[in-house]
């Protein structure tokens, strides 16, 4: 069935677009993007005045815990949370129970999301096997099952021989890889930035350190092997900003992610109460360091914003905070977020908001961007930017509710969904493929 | 009383409980004196002691206040405990919650664990210790020591000496100082210092015989064995040598100055026992002191209730 997108404001900035306009879209592709365009006999009419029109949004890191942990989320209950929450597609970090680090694992994923998933999922692999950062898992098997990039994501890769071969190896495959950069002799055990937070709550202290020790030290191994592609995930501290912004004006191919929290939340936010949904890996920072993350997410340093949708069950975060689980869910208060604090206030320019949430991760993966252009797959998010939501556990249509977010009321959301010129999110509610997946 | 339902961290009294919980100790003190140790104040009243990291002088200190003040008190230890069989903190919580019980004093390895149980629990939680964050009663105790002994401890000097970062007596003790209008300084070698020394109201030396004439208390930590592995310093002898308290650095103490020690200590490491015999040390007046500081903060946070209405 046709569907015809009336009067909103498209922004797409690929190709300098920004104006209101209809979209036409038939068989899964964009027909026509132009002023008052005529219905097609028996086309669905969406009324998209004062809504913004983008790209669809695309998450490149997200955990959605099948095969293994399906008690948090699956690939079914994930994707319908981000369907809900805006997004076209995801890329699922490796790091399940077993671990992705093999072609037969890929295509397992790949499988699953055909018959399960809302939106598009596209499997990333491990960077070593088992994610030991002892030997490198079969990248060229993985890649030719569908794998994007690879990632050891959970853990930083210890070894630097390791990393080197693993980046002499991905460079030959030119596929990136998508780095978590933790030094494990310098973390000591520390669960919350080493500051403040840590002296005043008395909990063992992550220093900055722990992660721009290994950015610097891979952005230099990445230099004496060659073009390898890095990506920097979930940045945190300054220092790694600055080196980050260093290394690209070296010219080196790096490119780099900032969570919503990273970007809007500090260590302050930890009080006495030891809020277990505010742990997370890396920690929330100083004031300063969130300001230096959001000033590179600007100035392009940063290239995209990534939710790590980290899903936990209650009996995983209800725990001494040592003992609890890292990470918060994102993928359904990403954009309600941005659009919220750095959008609407004009912090962020929708055209930015569109390069950090659609563009920038399609082209780190080497995927094709979305185009508001005829012949182009139809993948689109339409954002009431009015829409008022309150972050609830029965708001989240995730499995799991461990948000950091929890509360928080905010201003702008996503209305409608398409994928592949299917609606999977209308008017707020999940249909089709996002109802399905909800349901299962 | 104590206008907080809990006792977690010292913040949780403001200065003049600390105040009124010192004086009354001194009553308390006194009864321990006498042949017949007993008062009925908390008949009726269960206690739990939930200790799930091992500790002797903590826990048999809280369970003789409970004892003397007529409270039923029941010791739950890790060894014997459900913890053992994958037992969550929060069932634990639940489950004596559901028995009804008035306060628990609690202890643990985690900093912050104390927040479980009051989220789940009717019952007033009292810190025990909590890993690396605070021991409020160990404060309280030091506290009463030092007001015996000086009067008071507003414009002393207090240097903490020891593995301060990994120190939930210092956590507590500092703030407190520093909020009565002591001067804290934390003297350590950098591995042992906290993030953000400042935060919890100390100054910071690294030469304990720069500041030692300065100091009207010294206050020494134990130093753990496996924290001294030549990480964060060489050896225990090394450390010795530039922080222990002996006989040498005692002439450099002043007169009327103070030696502290929460214990356990390691002889011969930061204190050795000529010191523990200076008349200046006063290790066991802390002990002492304990029993009775922590009958009047049960006393204070219990005894103020009618038939189990919240005061």
């Amino acid at each position: 069935m046709a569907l015809l997108l009336k009067g909103g404001r498209v922004v797409d900035p690929a190709i300098e677009m920004d104006a209101v306009l209809d979209v036409l879209i038939e068989d899964g592709v964009f027909k026509e993007v132009a002023q008052a365009i005529e219905a097609p006999q028996g086309a669905k009419i969406i009324d998209c005045t004062s809504m913004i029109v983008t790209p669809g949004l695309f998450d490149l890191h997200v955990h959605l815990r099948e095969p293994g942990q399906e008690y948090k989320e699956t690939i079914a209950s994930g994707t319908a949370a981000a369907a809900h929450g805006g997004f076209t597609a995801v890329a699922a970090m490796p790091n399940t129970k077993p671990v992705i680090d093999d072609g037969a694992a890929v295509r397992f994923i790949a499988d699953r999301a055909k018959e399960t998933a809302a939106v598009k999922v596209y499997p990333l692999g491990a960077i070593t096997k088992g994610e030991k950062g002892e030997s490198l898992a079969e990248m060229a098997d993985m890649k030719a099952e569908g794998a994007l990039a690879f990632s050891d994501d959970g853990r930083g890769v210890q070894n630097p021989l390791m990393m080197r071969r693993a980046l002499e190896y991905a460079q030959v495959l030119g596929t990136p890889l998508l780095l978590h950069e933790e030094d494990e002799a310098l973390l000591a055990g520390g669960c919350i930035n080493e500051g403040l937070a840590s002296t005043r709550l008395g909990l063992p202290g992550s220093p900055d350190l722990c992660e721009s020790l290994p950015i610097m030290r891979d952005i230099e191994i990445a230099r004496y092997v060659g073009e390898a592609p890095l990506h920097f995930c979930h940045v945190s501290t300054k220092e790694s900003v600055e080196a980050i912004r260093r290394a690209k004006a070296a010219g080196l191919p790096v490119s780099a992610e900032a969570t919503p929290h990273h970007l809007l939340l500090t260590e302050d936010a930890l009080d006495a109460s030891y809020n277990t949904n505010l742990k997370m890996n890396p920690p929330l920072r100083t004031e300063e360091d969130r300001q230096a993350v959001l000033d590179g997410l600007l100035d392009g340093t940063i290239d995209c914003i990534a939710s790590d949708h980290a899903p936990h069950a209650p009996q995983e975060k209800q725990l001494e905070f040592e003992l609890a689980a890292n990470g918060t869910v994102g993928l359904e208060t990403t954009l309600s977020l941005i659009v919220d604090k750095l959008v609407r206030p004009g912090t962020m320019s929708w055209a930015q908001f569109v390069r950090a949430c659609a563009r920038r991760p399609r082209e780190i993966l080497g995927l094709p961007i979305v185009k508001f252009e005829p012949g182009e797959a139809a993948d689109v998010t339409v954002i009431d930017p009015e829409a008022e939501i309150t972050v609830t556990t029965d708001w989240l249509v995730g499995k799991s509710k461990n948000s950091a977010f929890l509360g928080e009321k905010l201003k702008g959301a996503a209305r409608e969904v398409i994928v592949d010129g299917e609606l999977v999110l209308e008017a707020g509610t999940l249909v089709g493929r996002g109802k399905m997946a909800a349901e299962l | 009383m104590i206008k907080s339902k809990h006792l977690i961290e010292i913040g949780d009294v403001t200065n003049d409980e600390i105040y009124e919980i010192l004086e009354n100790a001194k009553t308390f003190k006194e009864i321990n004196d006498r042949p017949i140790k007993k008062l009925p104040t908390l008949r009726g009243k269960t206690v739990i002691n939930l200790f799930l990291e091992p500790s002797t002088r903590t826990r048999s200190s809280f369970e003789l206040a409970e004892k003397r003040l007529s409270a039923d008190s029941l010791n739950f230890s890790a060894s014997s405990s459900a913890t053992v069989k994958g037992e969550s903190l929060l069932d634990t919580a639940e489950t004596f919650d559901a028995m009804k019980v008035d306060m628990v004093v609690a202890r643990h390895k985690y900093g912050g664990y104390c927040r479980i149980l009051a989220d789940h629990m009717d019952a007033r939680i009292v810190n025990g210790g909590d890993g690396i964050h605070q021991h409020p009663t160990q404060t309280l105790l030091d506290l009463f020591t030092m007001q015996e002994r000086m009067g008071t401890v507003e414009g002393k000097t207090v240097g903490i000496i020891g593995d301060i970062v990994h120190s939930r007596v210092a956590g507590s003790l500092a703030p407190a100082l520093k909020r009565l209008g002591a001067r804290v300084i934390f003297i350590a070698p950098p591995s042992y210092l906290p993030a953000v020394p400042a935060a919890l109201g100390a100054e910071v030396s690294h030469s304990l015989d720069a500041v030692l004439p300065e100091l009207d208390v010294v206050y020494l930590l134990r130093i753990q064995g496996e924290r001294a592995n030549g990480l964060s310093v060489p050896s225990l002898r090394e450390y010795s040598m530039l922080y222990g308290m002996d006989s040498r650095r005692m002439a450099k103490v002043q007169k009327d100055a103070l030696i502290m020690h929460p214990g356990p200590m390691n002889r011969g490491v930061e204190i050795t026992p000529e010191v523990i015999a200076d008349p200046r040390a006063v290790v066991l007046d802390q002990v002492n002191a304990g029993v009775a500081v922590r009958m009047s903060v049960m006393y204070m946070m219990l005894g103020g209730e009618d038939d189990g209405a919240a005061a």
